[in-house]
């Protein structure tokens, strides 16, 4: 199967009030999407600085994926369809349902985190009520997950789509090859998005995967491959809807690559000059969705000075309420830490050890 | 009452579970025309169908990580591993995920999914076809971890496990399934997991065992008591969740604890019995805690004279048990 590249996804500001239109997108809906991919940053930039202030111990950051992220999952329908997602996800669990607080308990590792309770370092997120899936650390295992997740909508027949998304260094992980060889193979309702940000840590892609797309990799499963410019929010959406669209009447999985960018070290422990020359970084910061879907939003009018001022105030108020609300929140008790680790109702066999 | 093989409980069980509740799956290699290399699911594709049983590619890791992606879903499945020798490409998705998915999400999820793997050795499997891989995953808090004996245990434990809410590893020693007959009433009994059996009772030598072992303890017991040795078998059944009351109070009776295990000695399972024993029991304790368990070597050699030379039997046992005593 071919691999379609729709870089040019000709949905650029011209359009004008009528931007959204071919895809169904209000305006309404295109200022929500703005609004989640600039709240997503605003969050982002804050921890970074909580971080450094020595407010929270690590921060690992989703700056560069945010638009491709938003346009992904706009495309699912929330608490109904699945996500398993990664440790860059933020804007991915914000669309889902996931609010400023539930991100921010998570660096506070507070006892009301919903994602762990505290358990888990920063950006392992995670809501059984969102249905998003408990991120892990080993990468590319929530590959197999979402494929499970697939196979049971399907013989259960809830017309529910699973994604799993992750980097193009996790993509090369043995679970992804086992995962979408047997999702291929029953068709399963699943869609899988690598976010293509360039580098595994300090590993260029041209040192980490042998193609130079790896949807490429997607026709040797037998699913289509799509690339898509990470940076171009409703490419990234129509990508998606398309992908939805198939799987939802049983033609199978689709695999969606967004070229995305890195806009901070791999974690608040890296040091990204180190390995990554002026220029590149340069070029990565010209690659970012956010200053580019707020000049197409303007152009098509949706964005006006106005707009924006309101939702800048309404952005900040937001972050603020969230690191107010996680930093006056209690740590976990010592006392719960033997909780969970089996069930705690009275089932056969469900005492502790 | 009828008698039925090892095989036959489970088979039959797995059966009569699918009818029961119709979010169980079965999955695995060779699961489903064919029944399994054993025969352990035969028929189930006949009566369940393609949906239900599901035979996967030779990805193991796929196997177990779609079933925990499945029981997130809303199943309850059941994944063989087509020999217990090859669930460690699986291990990550094991021990990574599906014990921790509990856990780390703080209650949000759980995955209620059996794995069951034929393992042990006495059957000319050679280094890949006879391996004791219990040591791996009883090391881990959020998995449960299953060793029956008998087919009335096997029927009783199977739905335990297969009801359970969390992950269950059932390991079936493979020289059991034809060699091992016994009564299953026709009742839907449950064996709650973490319950040892006392499997004879004796008042100068304990003998802690599980699987194929139990077995071999019983055996060894009848060969010693032409000595005038009393000896009480506790079959664990389950080694994690450990019935530790059952294995102490039959240690502080009669004050020596042998215990047996097909594995090598070295880190085995028996090693945990151990030390529970000489930290919960000392004072009870008339003997040093012993140990029969198999050779420091990385797998079971294929001659039928290394093998031999390898598998724990009754004779090592019953020497075990007269040094115990003697001491």
């Amino acid at each position: 199967m071919a691999v379609s590249k729709s870089k040019d996804a000709a949905l650029d500001g011209s359009a004008g009030a009528s931007l959204g239109a071919s895809l169904g997108l209000s305006d309404a809906d295109l200022l929500a999407m703005y609004r989640m991919v600039a709240l997503a940053r605003a969050l982002d930039e804050r921890m970074w600085i909580l971080n450094r202030a020595g407010r929270i111990p690590f921060v690992i950051s989703g700056q560069g994926h945010e638009g491709a992220q938003v346009g992904i999952a706009w495309a699912f329908e929330k608490g109904h369809d699945w996500i398993a997602p990664f440790y860059r996800s933020i804007a991915t669990c914000m669309t889902f349902g996931m609010s400023a607080r539930d991100i921010m308990t998570a660096q506070y590792a507070t006892a009301g985190d919903p994602s762990s309770g505290g358990r888990q370092m920063p950006g392992h997120y995670g809501s059984h009520v969102n249905n998003l899936v408990s991120v892990s650390s080993p990468v590319a295992t929530q590959l197999l997950h979402a494929v499970g997740i697939a196979l049971a909508a399907k013989i259960r027949k809830t017309g529910q789509v699973a994604m799993a998304s992750m980097g193009e260094g996790s993509s090369n992980q043995g679970d992804v090859h086992e995962g979408l060889n047997f999702a291929a193979i029953h068709k399963l309702p699943f869609i899988f998005v690598v976010e293509n940000n360039g580098y595994a840590i300090s590993v260029p892609a041209a040192m980490e995967v042998s193609v130079e797309d790896v949807a490429d990799r997607a026709s040797g499963y037998g699913m289509p491959g799509v690339v898509v410019d990470g940076s171009d929010v409703l490419a990234c959406y129509a990508a998606a809807r398309d992908a939805v669209a198939r799987a939802r009447a049983g033609d199978g999985p689709t695999l969606i690559e967004a070229k995305v960018t890195r806009l901070t070290g791999h974690s608040s422990d890296d040091q990204q000059t180190k390995y990554r020359s002026a220029e590149d970084l340069a070029t990565g910061l010209g690659h970012d969705a956010l200053p580019r879907f707020r000049e197409q939003l303007r152009g098509a009018g949706v964005l006006t000075d106005v707009v924006e001022a309101a939702l800048a105030e309404e952005l900040k108020a937001i972050v603020e309420d969230a690191t107010d609300y996680a930093e006056a929140e209690p740590d976990p008790d010592p006392a719960t830490a033997m909780r969970y680790v089996y069930a705690e109702a009275a089932e056969p066999g469900g005492g502790l050890d | 009452m009828a008698v039925w093989t090892f095989i036959e409980a489970i088979r039959e069980t797995l059966a009569e579970e699918m009818r029961r509740d119709p979010s169980i799956i079965v999955l695995g290699e060779d699961v489903g025309k064919k029944g399994g290399v054993f025969l352990a699911t035969d028929g189930l594709w006949a009566e369940f169908g393609d949906e239900r049983v599901i035979d996967t590619p030779l990805t193991e890791s796929m196997i177990v990580g779609t079933a925990i992606g499945a029981a997130v879903n809303g199943l309850r499945p059941v994944a063989e591993i087509q020999f217990a020798d090859f669930i460690f490409p699986a291990f990550n998705q094991i021990v990574s995920e599906a014990a921790r998915m509990r856990y780390r999400s703080n209650n949000g999820y759980s995955v209620p999914m059996t794995i069951r793997a034929p393992y042990g050795g006495g059957v000319h499997g050679a280094l890949y076809h006879s391996q004791s891989v219990e040591a791996f995953f009883t090391h881990v808090p959020g998995l449960k971890v299953v060793v029956p004996s008998t087919p009335y245990d096997a029927r009783g434990l199977l739905r335990a496990s297969i009801r359970d809410e969390d992950p269950v590893l059932f390991f079936e020693h493979k020289k059991m399934y034809r060699s091992v007959r016994g009564e299953v009433p026709d009742t839907d009994y449950v064996i709650p997991l973490g319950t040892a059996a006392i499997t004879r009772p004796g008042s100068q030598v304990t003998v802690i065992a599980y699987g194929l072992m139990a077995h071999y303890a019983l055996e060894a017991a009848d060969r010693v008591a032409e000595d005038g040795i009393s000896v009480e078998v506790v079959d664990l059944r389950t080694l994690r969740p450990l019935d530790r009351d059952t294995v102490l109070e039959s240690v502080k009776k009669t004050g020596k604890c042998l215990i047996v295990y097909e594995d090598n000695k070295f880190g085995g399972y028996g090693a945990e019995v151990a030390a529970i024993v000489a930290e919960e029991a000392f004072d009870y304790l008339d003997g040093p805690v012993t140990r029969v368990a198999g050779p420091e070597v990385p797998g079971v050699p294929y001659n039928h004279v290394l093998e031999e030379w390898f598998m724990v039997n009754p004779e090592k046992i019953a020497d075990g048990i007269r040094a115990l005593a003697a001491y």
